[in-house]
């Protein structure tokens, strides 16, 4: 068990970091039946956003100023980029998530200068930590709490309030819940604006762990994130949580496999670690075969 | 209906997961270009300007990407030399040196277009690149062109290697890994190493290998691993060297992924030493060990101090000039990886002017017989355009000030 420690441990921090940018995809996917590209990118700007910010101001501002930005770019995606598009095919709103990741990059990598920006110290998170043979920074143990406490007040917004209730309502048939009343727009944007929020959260935690910030950093995190989603079932929330645990851990477990095994008394030496990612994609491709919806995915209706 | 209607949507999925993959890497390629490009017209400006002949100087560097700090060092050596001697006599006429700064991205499938637009723009050579693995992939579209190509610190033996357009004027890695292999073995004291490399990355791949030969052939052991390219999260690979009991952690890799493993070797409290090869040697990875108490060493080709002369001029031009302070992490720290471009810009003009003219085949012919005295040392050519170069310089962060500190100078026989 003491060998497997510091894997998990990393394992559940990274995976808790996942699961706040897969919420995004999921719940916009569920409402709108998009899968937006430009989301990992979002997460992105959020933390070069931060460099910058707190170059000059005080973190206790810089901070909520750099959630609040993002949720703005979110909105402001959505409206821009999105909104127009909405009686188009859904492929035409796919090829304008492209366009708007492929944006929000380069714009990036101009600021940037292409080269990587050490992000701040946040006082608390970054301190470190020894918990049992394992030593690591705080922001690892805070991660997994903090995603809880996310994901249980956003599915009580969901199940409990009137903005929940649009929203279940949307996700199930939008054209009878645009007759019912329910003012469509404004309830797309609430999504984007908490999916930005929460990709927001993320790049905190995420980027207090792996300092460094590139204009390419939200592709990876985003990819494993939409694998995450759709591994858990893309549109329900719980499901991407978990499937972002799952691949958090099984990717850093895979890491250190020949450590572990070794620390069985088993001597393997052909580098596992190599295949971490490659793991990743295949539980994906396991999945998609033996149930197609993914772990938590509802039974699709067809009403054709 | 419904069978088909989810195998559309399979497909269409599918199709936006190649999209996207694609899109991350192209996407790469706009941006820094247009930096790029601005650099280069601040590069050129004023000689264009003065209307004279004019001869081509290609930098093949990267500007962004995983090297981008470093190769944006070794730019700053080049352009720093080509202001302080923007002319060449060429068979007794006066020619006004530009400079021709392409991006080749740090990566493999970017560089042979940033090459060919050199081939293309007509230089009558071409310095670089930062990072062996963009200049072998390159290799070929010099060799078309026909224009010789200089490598400034691309250590990997496979970039002259059976060719005749591509020298270089640094160490090799056999050289550095068995140098790195000894100083870890005899003065760290350490008998179990963890050497991590990128996976699919020559340079990191490469310098491992000869460090693993050399530590095993000294009676030591190695573990070591891969890891895929993209990857910022290294807590596992830290656990990974702390479970094995490893006496020092090497890992040879870019200054992007040092800055996360220095940051995560702290956090984890491993103490071992780390060590690292020729790409370390950066101003933001002595920032980033600032205020850790680490034990980090290198091997470089130049340390600060070694030319008094140089050393002023370049601090004095950093400080004069914003964007090249910013190009060099904003502080007037000097990189080897500078000291060496400045060294090949002077190298370049040798060969120029024994060549007798710009036409690329003339220099790629003279360039064999060039010698040159620069301030990382005596530069000649030996086999396989390879310099002949017998010491290497071995640094230390001193985490407190968060300067590179003079530990020895290296040599194998």
């Amino acid at each position: 068990m003491s060998a497997v420690l510091p894997y998990l441990l990393s394992g559940i921090s990274v995976g808790g970091q996942y699961a706040l940018i897969a919420i995004g995809y999921t719940m916009v996917y569920g409402i709108l039946r998009l899968i937006n590209f430009a989301h990992g990118d979002v997460f992105m700007v959020a933390g070069v956003m931060m460099v910058y910010l707190s170059a000059s101001l005080p973190l206790y501002i810089s901070m909520p100023l750099v959630l609040i930005l993002t949720v703005l770019i979110g909105f402001a995606i959505e409206r821009v980029a999105y909104k127009p598009l909405r009686s188009a095919p859904r492929m035409s709103v796919m090829i304008s998530a492209i366009g708007v990741s492929y944006l929000l990059q380069n714009l990036c990598a101009y600021i940037t200068g292409g080269l990587a920006q050490q992000y701040p110290t946040v006082p608390g998170i970054s301190n470190t930590v020894t918990i049992g043979n394992a030593t690591t920074k705080v922001v690892t143990i805070v991660t997994p709490f903090l995603v809880i406490a996310l994901v249980v007040a956003l599915v009580l917004l969901i199940n409990h309030t009137k903005i929940g209730m649009a929203m279940r309502a949307v996700a199930k048939d939008y054209d009878t819940a645009q007759l019912m009343g329910i003012k469509y727009n404004a309830v797309i944007s609430a999504t984007f604006v908490i999916g930005s929020f929460l990709a927001a959260v993320g790049s905190v935690l995420y980027f207090t762990n792996y300092t460094a910030v590139t204009y390419t950093s939200g592709a990876m995190p985003g990819l494993k994130a939409f694998v995450a989603a759709v591994f858990g079932g893309i549109g329900s929330i719980p499901g991407a949580v978990i499937g972002a645990f799952i691949i958090g851990i099984s990717e850093n477990i895979m890491k250190g496999l020949e450590a572990i095994l070794g620390a069985m008394g088993l001597s393997v030496n052909v580098g596992l670690a190599t295949f971490s990612d490659a793991v990743t994609f295949a539980l994906l491709i396991i999945i998609l075969v033996v149930k197609p919806t993914g772990l938590f995915g509802e039974k699709a209706t067809e009403k054709v | 209906m419904k069978t088909s209607k989810k195998l559309l949507a399979l497909v269409l999925a599918a199709a936006m997961m190649v999209c996207m993959l694609a899109g991350c890497g192209s996407s790469a390629s706009e941006a820094p270009a247009s930096a790029a490009a601005a650099d280069s017209a601040a590069g050129s400006a004023a000689p264009a300007a003065s209307g004279d002949k004019v001869i081509k100087i290609g930098v093949f560097e990267p500007a962004s990407g995983d090297n981008g700090a470093g190769g944006k060092q070794e730019t700053l050596g080049i352009q720093y030399a080509n202001q302080e001697c923007p002319t060449v006599e060429i068979g007794g006429e006066t020619y006004t040196v530009e400079l021709d700064i392409v991006d080749n991205q740090s990566s493999t499938d970017k560089a042979p277009s940033a090459a060919q637009q050199l081939v293309n723009d007509g230089c009558s050579i071409v310095l670089g690149s930062y990072g062996s693995g963009v200049s072998i992939a390159a290799s070929d579209i010099f060799k078309n062109g026909g224009v010789p190509a200089m490598g400034v610190t691309c250590t990997n033996p496979q970039v002259t290697e059976g060719n005749d357009h591509y020298f270089r004027i640094c160490f090799l890695d056999p050289f550095q890994g068995t140098v790195l292999a000894n100083y870890a073995y005899n003065t760290l004291g350490a008998r179990k190493a963890y050497s991590l490399s990128k996976l699919g990355d020559d340079y990191s791949v490469g310098v491992c290998n000869y460090f693993d030969e050399a530590f095993k052939a000294l009676g030591g052991e190695i573990v070591s691993d891969q890891f895929p390219d993209g990857n910022t999260d290294f807590t596992s690979y830290v656990s990974n060297a702390k479970s094995s009991a490893c006496d020092v952690f090497f890992a040879p890799v870019s200054i992007e992924a040092a800055a996360n493993i220095i940051d995560q070797v702290y956090a984890q409290g491993l103490t071992i030493p780390l060590l690292a090869s020729d790409t370390w040697d950066s101003n933001v990875v002595a920032e980033a060990a600032t205020g850790k108490d680490l034990s980090i060493s290198v091997t470089t080709f130049y340390q600060e101090g070694a030319n008094t002369a140089f050393d002023e001029g370049f601090k004095k031009w950093l400080n004069s000039d914003s964007t090249a302070m910013a190009n060099n992490g904003g502080n007037d720290m000097i990189a080897a990886v500078s000291a060496m471009g400045y060294d090949a810009y002077y190298t370049a003009l040798e060969a120029l002017k024994a060549a007798g003219s710009p036409d690329p085949a003339a220099v790629m012919a003279a360039l064999p017989g060039v010698t040159y005295t620069g301030v990382s040392g005596n530069i000649a050519f030996g086999e396989n355009g390879d310099a002949n170069r017998n010491s290497a310089i071995i640094k230390k962060v001193n985490c407190e000030t968060g300067v590179w500190e003079f530990v020895s100078e290296a040599t194998v026989e």
